[in-house]
C-alpha cells in the first residue's frame, strides 16, 4: 500500500478507535454508580463474604467455647497478635487437663491474613463483619475473647471414636 | 429578548446625574465593569472546578463531591478556603522575580480575553473589531507565564514542563488560528458582536456545512490542547515531572495556575460558543415562529453559559477517556493530521463563500 493510502487508512483507523474509546465512557458516565455512601446506607450494608473485621470466639448458649488453648493459632500467627495463657487443672478422675485461662487478640496488630482460623483444629475461632472497629484509645485494641467463667464445651460422650 | 444595553445605560445616566465631571464617571464604570468581570471570573471558577469534579467522578462510575452542602456545592468553597490559607514556601536559588510575576500572568491573559466575550444580548465590556485576533493573541500570552514559570523555578522538572508547554502552544495555535479563521472567512467580519448577529436565524454550526463542523472540531481538539487538559497534559505530567512547570508553587500561587487552567478552558468554551454556537443566540430554526418565539424567553445569559457548559462537557468526555500523548505522537497528531485538514477546509470554506453555496 502506498504512502497516501496508508495515512488515509490511519485517518480512518484513528477517527473509529477514537470513537470506540468514547462511546465506551460515555456508557459508563451513564451506568448506576458504585460509591456508596457509607453512614447513610449503614442499615442496608452488607459485607463481602470473606470480609475480616474483628477476631472473634464464638459461645453457646451454656457460656462454652471450643479453644483448647493448644496455642497452634499463636504459633502460627506471623504477628504475635494472639496471646494464650492457660492452666492446668485436674479432674475428677485424676487426669490433667490443660484449660484456656485468657485468650488476648491484639487488633491493633492484625494483618487479617486468617491463618489463625484456618490452622485452629478446634474451629474455635472465626472472623466476625464487624468493620466499626475504630476507636480512641490504643489499649482497648487488646481484647479478650473467652467470655469470663466460660468452659471448653464437652465432646459428646456418644461420639463415634469413644464407642 | 432582554437587551443589557437597557440596564448599563441606566447605570451611566444616573451617575452622570450625579453630576460628576465625564473622567469621574469614565472611572466609576471602568471600577464597576472591572469588579463585575473578577466577580464572574472568580465563580465560574469555583462552578467550573465543582463541574468537573462531578463529571469526572461520573466518568469513573464514582459520586463525586457530596458531603459539604447539597451535592457538594460548596466543596469548591471550603477548597478555596483551605488553599487561601496555605503557606507559600519560599524557595531557594531561583529568580525570585520571574518567579512571582508568572502566576500573575498567566491569571492576567485569561482575565484579559474574559473582557472581550459577550456573554448576552449587550453584556460585553469591549467590542473590538479584531475582536477574534484580539482573543487569540490575549489567550496565548498566557504560554509566557508558564515558560517563566518553567524558569525561574530552577528546577528541571519544571524546564522540561515549561518547554513542552511552549512547543505544543505553538503547534496547536495554528489550528486555532485556521479553525477560526474559516469562520471568519465564513462570517466575513472579526467583531464578535457582528458575529454573534449575524447567527440569530441560523448558528453558524448548521449554516456553514461540513466545513463549519470540521472547523467545530478541529478548534475544539486544538483548544483542549492549548489548556493543556487531559489527553494533552504533558506540561504536568505528573508520572514523568512530578507537576510540570507549577511544581515548586504552593499556597495560592498553585492555586492561580489552577483556576487559570479552568478559566482557560472556559474561554476556548465560550469562543467555541460565540463563534460555531451562536454566543447568546437562542436556538432558532427558520420557520418554526412559535418555537422561536418560546426560546427567546430564555435570557440571553443562560444560553451563552449553557452552550459553553455543553463544551466544556465535550472537552471532558475527551480529557476522562483518552491516555495521555508522547510528545511526537502530539505534534504528529497537529502537524500531520489537523493542519492538512485544516487548509482543505479552508479552500473548501473559500469556495462556498464565493459560490454562494450556504443557507
Ligand atoms: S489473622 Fe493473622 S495476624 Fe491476625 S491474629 Fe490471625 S494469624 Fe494473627
Ligand atoms: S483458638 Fe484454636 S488453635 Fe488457638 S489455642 Fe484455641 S483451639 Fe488452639
Amino acid at each position: 500500500m502506498g504512502g497516501f493510502a496508508a495515512y488515509l487508512k490511519s485517518w480512518v483507523t484513528g477517527i473509529v478507535s477514537l470513537l470506540t474509546g468514547l462511546k465506551v465512557s460515555i456508557v459508563n458516565f451513564f451506568r448506576p454508580k458504585v460509591t456508596e455512601s457509607y453512614p447513610e446506607n449503614r442499615k442496608t450494608l452488607v459485607m463481602p463474604e470473606h470480609f475480616k473485621g474483628v477476631l472473634t470466639m464464638p459461645h453457646n448458649e451454656n457460656n462454652e467455647h471450643k479453644c483448647t488453648a493448644c496455642g497452634i493459632c499463636q504459633m502460627n500467627c506471623p504477628n504475635g497478635t494472639i496471646k494464650i495463657t492457660s492452666q492446668t487443672i485436674e479432674t475428677e478422675d485424676g487426669k490433667k487437663k490443660k484449660i484456656l485461662d485468657t485468650y488476648l487478640y491484639n487488633l491493633g496488630q492484625c494483618t487479617f491474613c486468617n491463618l489463625c482460623v484456618l490452622t485452629c483444629p478446634s474451629n474455635a475461632i472465626v472472623f466476625s463483619k464487624d468493620y466499626e472497629t475504630a476507636i480512641f484509645t490504643r489499649s482497648k485494641l487488646i481484647m479478650k475473647l473467652n467470655n469470663e467463667g466460660s468452659r471448653l464445651e464437652e465432646k459428646k460422650k456418644s461420639a463415634s471414636g469413644e464407642a | 429578548m432582554f437587551d443589557f444595553k437597557v440596564l448599563t445605560q441606566w447605570i451611566d445616566q444616573s451617575l452622570r446625574a450625579l453630576n460628576l465631571p465625564d473622567f469621574g464617571v469614565l472611572v466609576i464604570e471602568l471600577v464597576l465593569v472591572g469588579i463585575a468581570l473578577l466577580a464572574a471570573y472568580a465563580i465560574l471558577a469555583i462552578i467550573l472546578i465543582w463541574f468537573e469534579r462531578k463529571i469526572c467522578a461520573w466518568f469513573q462510575c464514582r459520586l463525586g463531591p457530596n458531603r459539604v452542602g447539597i451535592f457538594g456545592l460548596l466543596q469548591t468553597f471550603a477548597d478555596t478556603i483551605k488553599i487561601l490559607l496555605k503557606e507559600l514556601i519560599p524557595i531557594n536559588n531561583n529568580d525570585k522575580i520571574l518567579f512571582y510575576l508568572a502566576p500573575f500572568i498567566v491569571i492576567l491573559s485569561s482575565m484579559l480575553s474574559f473582557g472581550a466575550l459577550p456573554f448576552g444580548k449587550g453584556l460585553q465590556a469591549i467590542d473590538f473589531n479584531i475582536g477574534i485576533f484580539y482573543m487569540m493573541a490575549v489567550s496565548s500570552l498566557g504560554v509566557l507565564g508558564v515558560l517563566l514559570a518553567g524558569w525561574s523555578s530552577n528546577n528541571k522538572f519544571s524546564m522540561i514542563g515549561a518547554m513542552r508547554s511552549g512547543a505544543q502552544m505553538v503547534s496547536y495555535e495554528l489550528s486555532v488560528g485556521l479553525s477560526l479563521l474559516t469562520m471568519v472567512i465564513f462570517a466575513g467580519s472579526m467583531q464578535l458582536s457582528q458575529i454573534v448577529n449575524q447567527q440569530a436565524d441560523l448558528w453558524f454550526i448548521f449554516k456553514g456545512h461540513v466545513p463549519a463542523l470540521i472547523a467545530f472540531l478541529v478548534y475544539l481538539i486544538a483548544g483542549h490542547a492549548e489548556t493543556s487538559r487531559g489527553p494533552f497534559d504533558l506540561p504536568e505530567a505528573e508520572s514523568e515531572l512530578t507537576a510540570g512547570y507549577h511544581t515548586e508553587y504552593s499556597g495560592i500561587q498553585f492555586g492561580f495556575y489552577y483556576l487559570a487552567e479552568y478559566l482557560n478552558m472556559f474561554i476556548i468554551a465560550a469562543i467555541a460558543t460565540t463563534v460555531f454556537l451562536g454566543g447568546w443566540q437562542p436556538l432558532h430554526i427558520p420557520g418554526l415562529d412559535g418555537f422561536n418565539h418560546v426560546m427567546d424567553y430564555i435570557p440571553t445569559p443562560v444560553w451563552f453559559l449553557g452552550k459553553a457548559f455543553f463544551c466544556i462537557f465535550l472537552s471532558l468526555w475527551v480529557r476522562w477517556t483518552f491516555p495521555r500523548l508522547r510528545i511526537d505522537q502530539l505534534l504528529h497528531l497537529e502537524w500531520k493530521y489537523l493542519l492538512p485538514l485544516n487548509l482543505l477546509n479552508i479552500l473548501f470554506m473559500a469556495l462556498i463563500v464565493i459560490f454562494k453555496w450556504h443557507f
